[in-house]
């Protein structure tokens, strides 16, 4: 353990990283943040001053892929050693302790950073069952509420908590809720994604070490220094989709050769996230560059956003079949209706008479 | 805070499958109709053929006659580009032939990206010209009914809606594909019953014309 005390510049100082380094990763924070390089000394200022903030974590309904992702990120970078270097305080699957002495670490620092510790959540909520999902047995319900209550401010982290994610999809059994449906009185921001890009959340740390606030977020609470474009718009394969050149299957000459992957169900025109840009692992590679469509992970609802291997324009149902029952229903009021119309029509023929010249004398 | 993901997943999901029924059932029903009415029979001896004008009539009215194009120049042009505005449009981006081919069972090329772009430009501006037209003629605002102006938007609001959805101008952007969508729909729901129907009736009527004419002998 490190000490608390310390300010990050002495903490990374005693890790041996280079004044070098350090600013080399405020350079890179400023420019994923989208702001101007006059703000790197500020940054660097405020990062070697700031103290290391208490963060709990919590996770609920989650598979734990997003700690996976934060913590399997690179190996030893100044990202990293930033993570290292908040006070993570409570965090159930990495902290060593456990039961009661785990869940007491977490009042501990509830108590001494009140109104001052970021919460993190993964995962959503069930409001079906408070049973559904429970740790030491309280449920997610109650431990959101009661640590939210004394937090400065809440990062959900993961689609799962930002959204719903994947519990929610239909048909919702556990009645999953995103963390913004049930805390409304703090700053909540939203890092979805399934899972979150690693750097976004350092990025999202350094902003509020740095100004105390923070960053500028989209209509879905989410940062737009990572979020503010689509996939789409920032993908490689955009020209081949501007040309009209497509994959038609995994395997065909397009795929191969590179080209867009609208076809077989990309979901980048709808997804905003940062994947384009910053890549994964160490920057190798992301999802479209390994030849497979964007699932749309960082938006609402993505799992029930019709098949992943279904173009984006293609409704949800089996429009196929609608179509052709609709086809068939139409024929079928469509003979009712003409029988109706011969039947009244031959029925005019029968009521017909002839009528002479004499006959109209006669009656009048 | 979800609804516009949610608003275009039932763009996408329910309502266009009660769009689509009410579409094709309704379409149908319509051709069913005016087909089965008939036509009393002609008892005069025929002078030629139904079969051959009927359908050189179909083709040659493609060609507007030059009377109207002297009278009103701007209602064949804007007209014209109108409408092979909206045909790139709708059958040759990409996205749209992919819903086409999921119905059908068979798709066919798109048009690069900026091409399509331009023929939306040249529907919504051909569009906008013909209201305008509409509205300042004196003859034609006469003629016009409240079910023009409504066809005239049912056509100009997916047209409109689309070029903001491609161009991301409208955010979050599930919010202006599910109004794109929308649009769509609408458009789809009350087609049988305007006058946008004469997209199907247009080579009927084309047609009886030319075999009318055919059969009494004379040009069309």
């Amino acid at each position: 353990m490190t000490d608390n005390s310390l300010t990050l510049g002495e903490s990374l100082e005693r890790q041996g990283v280079t004044r070098r380094g350090f600013l080399k990763f405020c350079t890179a924070t400023a420019s994923m943040l989208a702001l101007p390089a006059g703000m790197v000394p500020t940054i660097a200022a405020a990062l070697e001053k700031a103290r290391r903030p208490s963060v709990i974590w919590l996770s609920f309904q989650e598979c734990t892929g997003c700690t996976e992702s934060l913590t399997r990120s690179h190996a030893p970078t100044v990202e990293n050693l930033i993570f290292d270097y908040i006070s993570l305080d409570y965090h159930h699957t990495l902290q060593a302790a456990s039961g009661a002495a785990a869940e007491a670490a977490r009042e501990k620092a509830m108590h001494e950073n009140e109104g001052k510790f970021l919460l993190v959540v993964d995962g959503s909520i069930p409001l079906g069952h408070p049973g559904y999902s429970t740790i030491a047995g309280i449920s997610n319900l109650q431990m959101l509420e009661e640590t939210a209550a004394g937090a400065a401010a809440v990062i959900a982290v993961g689609t799962c908590a930002a959204f719903g994610g994947l519990p929610k999809a239909a048909p919702n059994p556990t009645g999953a809720v995103s963390v913004s449906d049930l805390i409304t009185d703090k700053p909540i921001i939203n890092v979805s994604g399934c899972p979150p890009i690693p750097s976004v959340i350092t990025g999202v740390l350094a902003h509020y070490l740095t100004f105390g606030t923070l960053p500028e977020l989209d209509q879905y609470g989410r940062p737009l220094a990572f979020f503010g474009t689509s996939i789409h718009d920032r993908c490689y394969r955009r020209p081949f989709y501007d040309k009209g050149l497509f994959a038609e299957t995994f395997d065909d000459e397009g795929a191969r050769k590179g080209w867009c992957l609208y076809k077989l169900g990309c979901k980048g025109p709808m997804a905003y996230n940062a994947c384009a840009t910053m890549k994964w692992n160490q920057g190798t590679s992301w999802p479209v560059e390994s030849g497979h469509g964007c699932l749309g992970c960082s938006e609402p609802s993505f799992w029930d956003a019709g098949g992943f291997y279904k173009a984006l324009s293609i409704p949800t149902g089996d429009i196929s079949r609608t179509a052709g029952y609709a086809g068939a229903a139409g024929l079928a009021i469509g003979a009712a209706a003409v029988g109706l119309n011969r039947a009244a029509k031959s029925r005019a023929k029968k009521q017909h008479g002839t009528v002479t010249v004499d006959d109209l004398e006669k009656t009048s | 805070m979800i609804e516009p993901m949610d608003f275009l997943l039932w763009v996408r999901g329910t309502a266009f499958d009660v769009s689509l029924s009410i579409f094709v059932i309704g379409i149908v029903l319509r051709l069913f109709e005016i087909l089965s009415l008939g036509r009393a029979a002609n008892l005069a001896e025929p002078r030629g053929t139904e079969f051959g004008p009927g359908m050189k009539t179909i083709l040659t009215r493609n060609i507007p006659e030059a009377g109207t194009f002297k009278r009103q120049p701007l209602t064949v042009i804007a007209g014209y580009v109108f409408h092979i505005g909206l045909l790139i449009s709708l059958f040759f981006f990409v996205p749209h032939i992919q819903l086409f081919a999921a119905t059908f069972g068979f798709g066919w090329p798109g048009l690069p990206t900026p091409i399509v772009d331009a023929a939306t430009v040249l529907g919504i501006v051909g569009l906008l010209a013909v209201l305008w037209n509409r509205l300042t003629n004196p003859v034609m605002k006469l003629l016009s009914d409240k079910e023009d102006y409504l066809v005239w938007l049912l056509t100009f609001l997916p047209l409109l809606t689309g070029y903001l959805a491609y161009h991301r101008m409208v955010d979050p952007y599930p919010l202006i594909l599910g109004l794109h969508i929308l649009s769509i729909e609408l458009f789809l729901i009350l087609f049988p019953f305007t006058k946008l129907m004469h997209t199907f009736t247009l080579f009927l009527a084309r047609w009886y014309n030319g075999a009318m004419h055919g059969r009494r002998g004379v040009q069309s």
